[in-house]
């Protein structure tokens, strides 16, 4: 497929490798922000090509993972209303909730639906009148436009059996969140390119200049991964801060003008809880006033957000980047996919499930 | 979840902006896209589409910034010091 194979190459890959070994003097600690980064420099052995002294931290940036457990609740209880068809993105059907999941309801007979995008939601709340259609709208900024379009579109077409169950979460201050934490061992970013697609990159300029972190806009594919390390290290050894946008085939400094556009006018900037993280102020979005009649909030009572424990399961610390998946005791054994302890081993995109997926204690067979 | 795909527009359907929809084709397999955030796109233009919506426009020249990038750093190391 173009523009996604010739960035796969592995002599170019090599060579990316070979000038990061070149420039690097000194150990040099990265956190990648996106759980799509994440799975792969796993999957590919990004890391394994690295020196030694360069470690990457995995970031929180997988919006399934960050969601606070009282939203799965919420949908459940949402779900399990007469008449109320629920739509969500299929990673969210496994989540564990307090006492279920939405695999576990829509087995019990709840009408739980998988969709691809939100605007099928839309289309099934026309087509079934007589149902309350309510989309479960994960995301971070990347998903916030199609999220805000199935708003805008439903009050253009007076849609009044459509709303949005929000839990719209927001990079910058996550990443603000993370350096300010005592301990805080990050040294540079490798930001998320398909979320700066969206928003542009000028936000995170001030982030740099004040914790003094290289921050590099840094694409999906294995040698995007290599030339976003390559930039960041650089800047670290010369001594820099600076925004830089390795993905620039795909964002452009301003951003997607209509997409913010058009979340602006449906959304508002909110302080969410995250998983793993706690509260963080100005880091979501909820749903504007102009627009409150869609959010299921409003129909269907508010979401009471608490911090959850996790038991034995260290996601939260994984989603701090503070342990490695692999490094959980219970990592391959008692937490699976078939069988999750927490929320970073069910999501496609969860760091366990990357770990699990290819990187398999020995003994385990990789699938891939 | 922020998972995006290239894919090469082939066709474009409709005049309103908000519903504009187009046919992307990703190494052959055909699917329709919302087009309303890329208003100024072309047909056969290459779009990253993530949950049905085209969020930006692959910008050709750009794309081999990252092989003219390597042979410049690769010419550097092997020029002598």
């Amino acid at each position: 497929m173009k523009y996604r194979d010739e960035y796969r190459t592995p002599d170019a890959a090599r060579g990316y490798a070979d000038a990061i070994a070149r420039i690097t003097t000194r150990p040099w600690t990265l956190m990648e922000v996106c759980g799509g980064q994440t799975h792969a420099i796993v999957r590919f052995g990004i890391d394994q090509l690295l020196p030694e002294s360069i470690s990457l931290i995995h970031g929180p940036g997988c919006p399934v993972c960050v969601t606070p457990i009282a939203y799965i609740d919420k949908a459940l209880e949402i779900a399990g209303l007469p008449g109320v068809i629920l739509c969500t993105f299929g990673d969210m059907l496994r989540v564990p909730g307090t006492h279920s999941d939405l695999s576990a309801a829509r087995a019990r007979g709840a009408d739980i639906r998988v969709v691809y995008s939100p605007l099928e939601a839309l289309t099934m709340a026309r087509e079934n009148p007589g149902h309350e259609v309510v989309f479960f709208a994960v995301g971070f900024e990347t998903t916030a436009p199609a999220n805000a379009m199935a708003v805008y579109q439903a009050e253009r077409a007076g849609l009044e059996n459509f709303s949005v169950l929000v839990s719209q979460v927001l990079v910058p201050p996550a990443i603000r969140a993370l350096l300010e934490r005592p301990g805080n061992q990050v040294q540079g970013f490798l930001a998320a390119g398909h979320v700066c697609t969206i928003t542009g990159y000028e936000e995170y300029e001030p982030i740099a200049r004040k914790h003094g972190v290289p921050i590099v806009v840094t694409g999906f594919e294995p040698l995007d991964i290599l030339e976003g390390v390559y930039r960041c290290v650089r800047q670290l050894e010369r001594g820099e801060n600076c925004v830089e946008n390795q993905y620039s085939r795909a964002v452009r400094r301003p951003g997607n003008a209509m997409a913010q556009h058009v979340i602006q006018a449906v959304f508002q900037v909110v302080p969410r809880q995250w998983r793993g993280m706690g509260g963080i102020p100005d880091s979501g979005l909820g749903v504007a006033p102009a627009y409150r009649s869609f959010d299921a909030e409003t129909r269907f009572g508010a979401v009471n957000g608490e911090v959850e424990a996790q038991g034995e399961c260290l996601s939260g610390a994984v989603l701090r980047g503070e342990v490695r998946p692999d490094q959980c005791p219970a990592f391959g054994t008692r937490c699976t996919p078939e069988r999750p302890l927490g929320v970073t081993m069910v999501s496609e995109e969860g760091a366990c499930a990357a770990y699990y997926r290819y990187r398999r204690p020995a003994g385990g067979q990789a699938r891939e | 979840m922020c998972l995006a795909v290239p894919g090469r527009l082939i066709s474009i359907d409709g005049d309103d902006p908000l519903t504009r929809q187009g046919r992307v084709d990703f190494g052959g397999v055909i699917k329709s896209v919302n087009l309303a955030y890329v208003p100024e796109v072309q047909e056969q233009d290459y779009v990253l589409v993530h949950v049905g919506f085209a969020i930006t426009i692959v910008d050709p020249r750009e794309a081999e910034r990252v092989f003219e990038y390597l042979r410049t750093l690769e010419q550097e190391a092997d020029e002598p010091q």
